[in-house]
């Protein structure tokens, strides 16, 4: 579903701020993976999703999405494969529109925004049976503007937003790592359910290593810019903290794992 | 005060011609989140290429359409500066604007103004509005329906009308989600760039229209007509907002209000000539500290007056 070959991608080339975020990336991922993707701070992680999302263009390397190579498609025509959350609640939702605006404006992702009328009486009925599944009351509120829900609740919107037009890919950015621990089970097991009904192809951040190994079939951890570990299968599932944190020291020759991957 | 009241039903006309200006601003600054100087040139772009059009004897609403025309153009050219060469959008509308002083002038065949023959019975009769109709209005040698409160009043209602049937289809929901959020229009497949540029357009071929309906009321199309614009349109915006805020939630209710504001503003405007509490050439001024305060208002609140954040909230992971 997603092919990503051999990507680079430097920061501020040339100058004593260069970074290369992206240092050879190739990464394949089958219909229906549930890819899980951890490192420190800097290791190429938010890089990596920018990059499939196409905020800019990577410097070498290709990006095919369903057979479809989007390397030279801009952000908004990409925007037709992919759902995304964000790692800030502010930044997936329009603040200013009403709940139901935006869910109409995630309705049309990927379709012709014509003079037709930006929300109809029969979507607003689907979504109100949609946000019922959220379970936050939020079907109640459908008029209320976005910007007054609480970050929890403006990330299971985004969520649902991002699933709502059927994505070939799901992108998820640290998507919970801004709300309290409560707040963050619920979204995830939120965002479980959505991947499982849906068979959605999706790569998700996290720092929490727990959560890495809980969720998906599949966990890459990434350092200096590279996958460095690409655990999948049974042995995913046996996984434990420890053998992540051993398994990492040895594909790296690092031991500044231990820190960086828990407290970062 | 007398003179005050007498001069009432021409502040009022003026007020309501300066709100569809106003209206331009306010989906610019207010919708599009960009504050677009273009206006200061394109409201007197409208305002020549209707007296030049009209002159040579084209059709009043051709002329009129050819004047919203020119100010898309402008709004064109703002757009393109900003999302195609990456200028500030501040600056290519500061850009765009020193460029049609020129324009508007070669417009004008390189005159500071010009004149519509209103002297001509003829020519006077085509107009849609004049200054000329209040007059004749109050004393009865015209129907009720000629005064410009009442044709320019039409004129709001029908592009707030449009605007609002606008901003509710799929295309007009993807420019306010583009000026509320950008990273979140791309990501749902909205193509912020066009939705910008088409904004600025919208604005100002409402801003073009507004001066061309201003020349046609006084009667010539200056150079110097649109100085000042964005303040006035600004002050209108925010008079409408601190009036209405809390009873209007509408969106065409909102465009109402920015509307009445420009009215409010030109009332307040005459009043201050009419009791002469100054010299008129102090207006600028005037207006620019007015508009001044209001907009720092909202920043000294936050700053200085807002209630305190309880303790011991939510725990943060």
């Amino acid at each position: 579903m997603l092919k990503i070959e051999n990507i680079y991608k430097t920061f501020n080339a040339g100058t004593v701020n260069e970074k290369t975020a992206l240092n050879g990336v190739s990464l394949h991922l089958n219909e229906g993976d549930f890819v899980t993707v951890i490192g420190g701070n800097g290791a190429g992680k938010s890089t990596l999703l920018n990059a499939v999302a196409g905020v800019w263009p990577v410097d070498e390397g290709s990006i095919t999405i369903g057979g479809v190579d989007v390397t030279r498609l801009p952000e908004h025509k990409r925007a037709k494969y992919i759902g995304r959350v964000f790692q800030d609640p502010m930044m997936g939702t329009a603040a200013t529109m009403q709940i139901e605006e935006n869910l109409a404006l995630a309705a049309r992702r990927g379709k012709g925004r014509t003079l037709r009328s930006g929300i109809t009486k029969a979507e607003r009925e689907e979504y109100r049976e949609m946000l019922k599944i959220l379970d936050l009351g939020l079907e109640d509120r459908m008029t209320s503007k976005v910007g007054l829900l609480s970050g929890g609740q403006r990330q299971a919107l985004t969520l649902l937003m991002a699933s709502l037009v059927k994505p070939k890919l799901l992108l998820l950015d640290e998507h919970t790592a801004a709300l309290d621990p409560k707040t963050a089970a619920k979204v995830l097991a939120a965002t479980e359910t959505i991947v499982q009904r849906d068979h959605l192809t999706t790569l998700m951040i996290t720092h929490n290593m727990r959560d890495a190994i809980a969720h998906g079939n599949r966990l890459i951890m990434m350092y200096e810019g590279r996958v460095a570990l690409d655990i999948s299968g049974e042995e995913k599932k046996k996984l434990t903290v420890e053998d992540l944190l051993a398994k990492f020291g040895q594909a790296t020759g690092s031991d500044e794992a231990d820190d960086k991957l828990l407290l970062g | 005060m007398l003179d005050f009241l007498n001069a009432l039903p021409g502040a009022v006309s003026q007020g309501l011609i300066w709100g569809i200006m106003a209206i331009g601003v306010y989906l610019t600054y207010k919708i599009l989140d960009i504050a677009d100087l273009t206006v200061d040139g394109s409201f007197c772009t409208g305002g020549a290429m209707f007296v030049v059009l009209f002159s040579q004897g084209v059709n009043i609403w051709l002329a009129l359409l050819a004047a919203v025309g020119a100010g898309m153009l402008a709004g064109l050219v703002t757009g393109l500066l900003h999302t195609v060469c990456g200028i500030p959008a501040i600056l290519a509308g500061i850009l765009t604007q020193l460029g049609l002083w020129s324009v508007n002038l070669a417009i004008m065949s390189m005159k500071a103004n010009v004149a519509l023959n209103i002297i001509n019975p003829d020519v006077l009769n085509r107009l849609l509005v004049s200054l000329r109709f209040v007059q004749d209005v109050g004393n009865g040698a015209r129907p009720f329906y000629q005064h410009p409160i009442f044709v320019v009043g039409i004129f709001t209602l029908v592009i707030i009308g449009v605007l609002y049937w606008f901003f509710g289809t799929e295309l007009g929901c993807s420019i306010r989600a583009t000026g509320a959020n950008q990273a979140m229009a791309r990501a749902q497949g909205i193509n912020t760039r066009r939705n910008q540029v088409l904004g600025l357009m919208i604005s100002n071929g409402l801003v073009a229209l507004s001066g061309a309906l201003l020349s046609q009321y006084q009667g010539f199309a200056d150079a110097n007509m649109g100085r000042g614009a964005i303040v006035i349109g600004l002050a209108a915006v925010i008079i409408g907002e601190v009036i209405f805020a809390k009873v209007f939630h509408n969106f065409g209710l909102k465009l109402l209000a920015v509307s009445i504001g420009a009215i409010l503003y030109y009332m307040v405007v005459q009043l201050v000539l009419s009791l002469k509490l100054m010299d008129s050439n102090y207006l600028k001024l005037l207006s620019a500290v007015v508009v001044a305060i209001f907009l720092s208002v909202p920043y000294w609140k936050g700053k200085y007056f807002s209630k305190p954040v309880k303790r011991g909230g939510v725990s943060r992971a």
